[in-house]
C-alpha cells in the first residue's frame, strides 16, 4: 500500500531526493565552483519531470488515505511549472555568474520551492495544501534575498516574508475554521460535508480567509502590495522566476480549493473572486501607467493578467477553468520572453531597468525589438497574437456563466492595460533618442525572447495543442 | 481555384514575410528592392482579385468562393464574398499598388514601412473576406498594429500622441464588440456568419439595473457593435481621432486609411448591425440619421475653417461618411446602393485627394494652406488634377461623388424628409470648403518667393493618380458599374431587413392581444 503510495508521489519524492543529494554535494564537495553543474542538473531534472508528468495517463489516482491527488489537472499544471522553472533558471544563469551571484543553494533552493508546487497542485487536503505552499514560500523568502549585499534585495525578501508570513496565517485561520466547521481537513470530506448540510457561516468564513491568503499568493489586488516591491528588489532572475510558476501554482492552488473543496456552491465563491479579479485588472492597468521601472511595470502587469486568469476561475465551470489554464501557459511563456529580455538590458555592463533606456532600441538590435514588440501587443491581447486568445477563452467562460459584467470591466480596463504597454513599443520605435543599451551578446536569452515571440505568432494556427489538453484537465477537476 | 480568397488575402503577407527574412541592408540598391518587391506583390494581389471579380456571380446572393476549414475552440477558418463585400476587397487590392507608389521617396526605414503596409493590406482584406466572427475580429483589430507603427514612425511632428490616441479611441471601441461577439457566440452556438445572419437574437425587452431595455439582446449587442464600428467610420462625435491622426500619417498612410480603413466601419453595419440586428437597428435609425446629418453640417463647417490642408480634408471626410451611415439606416434598396457607392467613390476620391496633398508637401514641406496660392501658374497639369478631385468631392454631376449622395439622399428622403432637407445644406457647405480650398491654394496670382521654383506633377505623380481620375470618371458617367454588382445582395439585404420587422411587429402585436 505504502508503496503504490510512494510510486504515485513519484515525481515529487525524486525532485526533493534530487535537492537533498545536491546539497549534500554542494556542501561537501566544492561550493560555488559546483553551481553551475548544480543548475544545469537541476533544470534537466525538472524537464525529465515534465515530461513524465505529460506521459502520465487520464487515470486519477489518489495517494496517502486522498490527501495526495494526481489527475490530470495536477499533471497539466506540473508541467507548466516544471518546463517554466527549467528554463528560468537556465535564462537567469549567465546573468547571476556575471554578478557574482551563483551560489549553488540557488538551484536547490528553487528545486525546493518546485517540490512545494507541485504538491499545492496535487493537495487533496488543507494539510497538505499548507505544507506545499510553505514548502514553497520558504524557499522564495530565501531566493529574494540571494543578492546579499544589496540593500534592496534584502528589504525585497523581508517584505516578502512579513507579508507572506501574514497571508499565511490569514489561510491557516480559515483552514481551522472549515475544520472546525466540517470535521475533516479532507476536501472530499468538506464537499460532503456541505452537500449534505448545506454552506454553513462558519465555512463561508472558512472559505473567505482561505481565498485572501491565496489571493496573497497570486498578488491579486487588494493583497498584492508586495509584489512591485520584491519584483523590483530581488535580482531579474528570481524576480522572473516568481513571476512564472509560483503563479501557476498558486492559481491552480485556487481552482483546486474552491472545485474539490467548494465545487457544489460555486455561487459562494465565485462572488469573491469575481471581484478581486474585476478590482486585480483595474489596479494592476491604472497602477502601472506611472511605473517608469520595467520590473515594476512587469509587477503590476502580473497582477493585472492574474485577474484575467482569476475571471476564468468566477466563471465556476470547466470552461472557466480550461480557460484559466490556457491563460496561463500562455502568460508564462510571454512572461519568460519579457524576462529574458530584461536581463539582457545593461548599460557599461550594469543592469539597467529603466524603461527610457529602450529609446531607439530598434535601430541598434531589429531583430530583438521587433520580438519585444509583438511580446508587447501580445501581452496588450491585441490579436491575432496569442494573448488575445487566453483573453478570449477566460472572457467566453465569464460571459456563459452569466458575468458579462466582469466581461465587460475586463476588456475596458484591457484598453487602459494596452497604454503601457504600447509606450515601450514607442520607446522602442520611435522615441526620441537616448544613450543607448550595451549590446549584449547573449544567446540563451536571445532566443528565448525571439522564440517567445514567435510562439505568440504561430500560435494563431492552432495554439500548439494546449486547448485540447487543457480541456480534459480542466474536465479532470471540474465534476 | 477554391484557395483564390485565401491567395489573395496572403500574398501580401507572404511578400512581407521575404522582405523580412531575405532583404538585408539599408542601402539604396536594398530599398529599391524593397519597394519593387511590395510593388510586384500588390499588383500581383490586384491581379488576382481581378479573377474574383470576373469569376463573381453578382445574382447570387449567397457567399461565394467560400474556403472552410476547423480553428480552435470550435472556429472554423471561412471566408466567402458577396454582392456586398467584394468591391471593398477590389478597392484594397486597386489601391494599394498606388499606395507603394506613393511612398516611393521615403528613405527613412523602407523595408519596415513596406512590411508593414504589405501587412495591413493583407489585414484589410481579410476583414472583409472573414466569414466567422472571431476571424473577422482578428483582422480587424490586428490592423491596428501596422497602423499604429505608420503613423508613430513615419508620421509627423505631434505622430506620438496621433498614433496613441488613434490606437486607444479604436481599441476601446472594438473592445465592446468583443463581449458582444462573445455574447452572441454563446447565444447562437456558432461563429459562423452566414448562420449568424438566419439566427434571430432575442428582442424581448428585459430591465438592467432598473433600465427597461426595449429591443432586449439585440439593442445591447447592437449599441457594443456601433461603439466599433462608430469609432471606426468615424461618426460624429466620436470622430475627434481621425483629423489628429490624418494630421500627422504619412501620405499613404493618409490614403489607406482614408480610403480603406474607414470603410470597415461602414461595411461593418452592413455586415452586422443592420442583418443581425433588424430590430435594433430599427429602433436605433432615427439616431443615426440625426447623428448623420448633424456630422455633414458639423464637419462641414469645421472644415470650412481649417488651415491644414490634410485636416480639412479629413474633415470632409467625416461629413462623407455621414452620407455613408444615413444611407445605410435608411434601410431602403436606394439608400444601400448609395452608401455602398459612397464609400467605393469616396476611396478613389479622398486618396486622390490626400495624394494631392502630398504631392506639394513633397515640395513645400508645409501643408499650411497660407503657404501655397497661384499654384495655377506654375502646376497646370496639377491644378486641373485638383479641380477634378474637388469638384468629385463636392458631388458634381458626372463624377462618382454625385452619384453617391443622390442615392443616399433618395434612400433618406422616403424615411426622413427632414434629415434630407439638413444633409442637402451640407452639400452646399461642402461646395464653400472645398472651392474655398482651391481658390486660396490654386487659383490667384504666384506672390510667394518659395513657390517661384515649384515643378509640376512628374511622371511617377501623374501615374499615381490616373487610374483615380479615371475612375471617378468612369463611375460618375456608369454607375451601373458597381450598382450591377451590388445590386442583387443589397435587394436580398433590404428585403431580409423588412421581413424581420414586419415578423418582429406581428408578434408584439400578437403578445398584446
Amino acid at each position: 500500500m505504502i508503496g503504490a503510495d510512494l510510486y504515485t508521489a513519484l515525481p515529487e519524492i525524486t525532485l526533493a531526493l534530487f535537492a537533498m543529494a545536491a546539497l549534500m554535494v554542494g556542501v561537501y564537495g566544492g561550493k560555488d565552483k559546483l553551481a553551475e553543474p548544480i543548475l544545469w542538473a537541476t533544470a534537466a531534472v525538472m524537464v525529465l519531470l515534465g515530461l513524465f508528468a505529460g506521459s502520465k495517463g487520464l487515470e486519477a489516482q489518489t495517494a496517502f488515505n486522498g490527501m495526495y491527488i494526481a489527475d490530470t489537472f495536477a499533471h497539466f499544471s506540473k508541467m507548466i511549472i516544471l518546463f517554466s522553472a527549467a528554463v528560468v533558471l537556465v535564462m537567469g544563469q549567465s546573468y547571476m555568474v556575471a554578478r557574482g551571484l551563483l551560489r549553488f543553494e540557488y538551484p536547490i533552493l528553487i528545486a525546493l520551492s518546485v517540490v512545494g508546487m507541485m504538491l499545492m497542485v496535487s493537495s487533496g487536503d488543507l494539510m497538505a495544501l499548507y505544507m506545499g505552499l510553505e514548502l514553497q514560500s520558504l524557499a522564495l523568502y530565501v531566493v529574494a534575498t540571494m543578492n546579499r549585499d544589496s540593500a534592496r534585495s534584502t528589504e525585497a525578501g523581508l517584505k516578502y516574508f512579513i507579508l507572506g508570513a501574514l497571508a499565511s496565517g490569514l489561510l491557516l485561520y480559515g483552514a481551522s475554521l472549515t475544520y472546525g466547521y466540517s470535521g475533516t481537513t479532507l476536501f472530499a470530506g468538506i464537499i460532503t460535508t456541505i452537500s449534505d448540510d448545506g454552506m454553513s457561516v462558519g465555512l463561508l468564513m472558512g472559505l473567505a480567509f482561505m481565498l485572501a491568503g491565496l489571493a496573497f499568493k497570486v498578488s491579486a489586488v487588494p493583497f498584492h502590495m508586495w509584489t512591485p516591491d520584491v519584483y523590483e528588489g530581488a535580482p531579474t532572475p528570481v524576480t522572473a522566476f516568481f513571476a512564472t510558476a509560483p503563479k501557476v501554482a498558486a492559481m491552480a492552488l485556487i481552482a483546486r480549493v474552491v472545485h474539490d473543496g467548494f465545487g457544489v456552491v460555486p455561487g459562494d465563491w465565485s462572488q469573491i473572486i469575481a471581484l478581486l479579479a474585476l478590482a486585480s485588472i483595474f489596479g494592476g492597468a491604472v497602477a502601472a501607467i506611472g511605473q517608469r521601472n520595467n520590473k515594476r511595470l512587469m509587477a503590476y502587469s502580473s497582477i493585472s493578467h492574474m485577474g484575467f486568469a482569476l475571471v476564468g476561475l468566477a466563471a465556476g465551470t470547466a470552461q472557466g477553468v480550461q480557460g484559466m489554464l490556457v491563460y496561463m501557459a500562455i502568460y508564462v511563456t510571454m512572461n519568460i520572453g519579457v524576462f529574458a529580455f530584461i536581463l539582457t538590458m545593461s548599460r557599461d555592463g550594469k543592469p539597467v531597468t529603466d524603461i527610457d533606456s529602450l529609446r531607439q532600441y530598434s535601430k541598434a538590435e531589429p531583430l530583438r525589438a521587433l520580438a519585444l514588440l509583438v511580446l508587447m501587443f501580445s501581452l496588450a491581447g491585441v490579436p491575432p497574437l496569442v494573448g488575445f486568445f487566453g483573453k478570449f477563452y477566460v472572457l467566453w467562460a465569464a460571459v456563459q456563466a452569466g458575468l458579462t459584467w466582469l466581461a465587460v470591466g475586463g476588456v475596458v480596463a484591457s484598453v487602459i492595460g494596452a497604454f503601457y504597454y504600447l509606450r515601450i513599443v514607442y520607446y522602442m520605435y520611435f522615441g526620441a533618442e537616448s544613450e543607448p543599451l550595451d549590446t549584449v551578446r547573449a544567446p540563451v536569452q536571445a532566443t528565448l525572447l525571439v522564440a517567445s515571440a514567435a510562439i505568440m505568432v504561430l500560435g494563431v494556427i492552432n495554439l500548439f495543442g494546449v486547448e485540447g489538453a487543457a480541456a480534459l484537465a480542466a474536465n479532470a477537476l471540474v465534476k | 481555384m477554391l484557395n483564390l480568397l485565401s491567395i489573395i488575402t496572403f500574398t501580401p503577407a507572404i511578400a512581407a514575410a521575404i522582405l523580412a527574412i531575405f532583404l538585408r541592408g539599408d542601402e539604396e540598391a536594398a530599398q529599391n528592392n524593397a519597394k519593387w518587391v511590395a510593388l510586384v506583390a500588390t499588383l500581383a494581389t490586384f491581379a488576382a482579385s481581378l479573377i474574383l471579380l470576373v469569376g463573381f456571380d453578382p445574382q447570387d446572393t449567397g457567399f461565394q468562393f467560400v474556403e472552410e476549414h476547423d480553428w480552435i475552440m470550435g472556429f472554423t477558418y471561412k471566408m466567402g464574398v458577396d454582392g456586398i463585400s467584394i468591391l471593398f476587397v477590389m478597392l484594397t487590392t486597386f489601391l494599394m499598388p498606388i499606395t507603394i507608389g506613393a511612398c516611393w521617396n521615403v528613405t527613412h526605414r523602407v523595408k519596415d514601412y513596406m512590411i508593414a503596409f504589405l501587412l495591413l493590406e493583407t489585414l484589410m482584406i481579410g476583414v472583409f473576406t472573414a466569414l466567422d466572427l472571431v476571424l473577422f475580429y482578428l483582422f480587424f483589430e490586428a490592423g491596428l498594429i501596422p497602423m499604429f507603427l505608420i503613423i508613430g514612425i513615419w508620421g509627423g511632428k505631434d505622430r506620438i500622441y496621433a498614433a496613441f490616441k488613434f490606437f486607444l479611441y479604436t481599441f476601446l471601441g472594438s473592445v465592446l464588440m468583443l463581449v458582444a461577439m462573445i455574447a452572441m457566440y454563446v447565444d447562437a452556438g456558432t461563429t459562423d456568419i452566414p448562420t449568424l445572419l438566419q439566427h434571430q437574437f432575442s428582442t424581448e425587452a428585459f430591465s438592467l439595473a432598473g433600465w427597461q431595455i426595449i429591443g432586449g439582446m439585440q439593442t445591447l449587442l447592437w449599441l457594443a457593435f456601433f461603439a466599433s464600428f462608430a469609432v471606426k467610420m468615424p461618426m460624429w462625435p466620436v470622430h475627434t481621432w481621425l483629423p489628429d491622426a490624418h494630421v500627422q500619417a504619412p501620405t499613404a498612410g493618409s490614403v489607406i486609411l482614408a480610403a480603406v480603413l474607414l470603410k470597415m466601419g461602414g461595411y461593418g453595419f452592413l455586415r452586422f448591425s443592420l442583418p443581425m440586428f433588424p430590430v435594433a437597428s430599427d429602433i436605433f435609425a432615427p439616431l443615426v440619421l440625426w447623428l448623420s446629418a448633424i456630422a455633414i453640417v458639423y464637419t462641414s463647417l469645421v472644415a470650412l475653417m481649417q488651415e491644414d490642408m490634410k485636416k480639412l480634408i479629413a474633415y470632409s471626410s467625416v461629413a462623407h461618411m455621414g452620407f455613408v451611415t444615413m444611407g445605410i439606416f435608411a434601410a431602403n434598396q436606394q439608400g444601400l446602393d448609395g452608401a455602398i457607392f459612397q464609400m467605393i467613390s469616396h476611396g478613389f476620391i479622398s486618396g486622390a485627394l490626400f495624394l494631392a496633398v502630398g504631392v506639394i508637401y513633397d515640395r513645400m514641406h508645409t501643408r499650411e494652406i497660407v503657404a501655397y496660392g497661384g499654384l495655377i501658374n506654375r502646376m497646370p497639369v496639377y491644378a486641373a488634377v485638383f479641380l477634378l478631385f474637388t469638384m468629385a468631392n463636392v458631388g458634381l454631376p458626372g463624377t462618382s461623388g454625385f452619384v453617391g449622395e443622390f442615392l443616399t439622399f433618395m434612400g433618406v428622403f422616403q424615411v426622413n424628409t427632414w434629415v434630407a432637407f439638413f444633409a442637402a445644406t451640407g452639400v452646399i457647405l461642402s461646395a464653400g470648403y472645398a472651392l474655398w480650398l482651391f481658390r486660396r491654394v490654386v487659383m490667384g496670382e504666384l506672390i510667394k518667393e518659395a513657390l517661384k521654383g515649384i515643378k509640376d506633377m512628374d511622371r511617377r505623380e501623374k501615374l499615381l493618380i490616373a487610374p483615380l481620375a479615371a475612375m471617378t470618371l468612369i463611375l460618375g458617367v456608369y454607375p451601373a458599374l458597381v450598382t450591377d454588382i451590388i445590386g442583387p445582395s443589397v435587394t436580398a439585404m433590404v428585403d431580409g431587413h423588412n421581413l424581420a420587422l414586419q415578423a418582429h411587429e406581428a408578434a408584439s402585436q400578437l403578445a398584446q392581444n
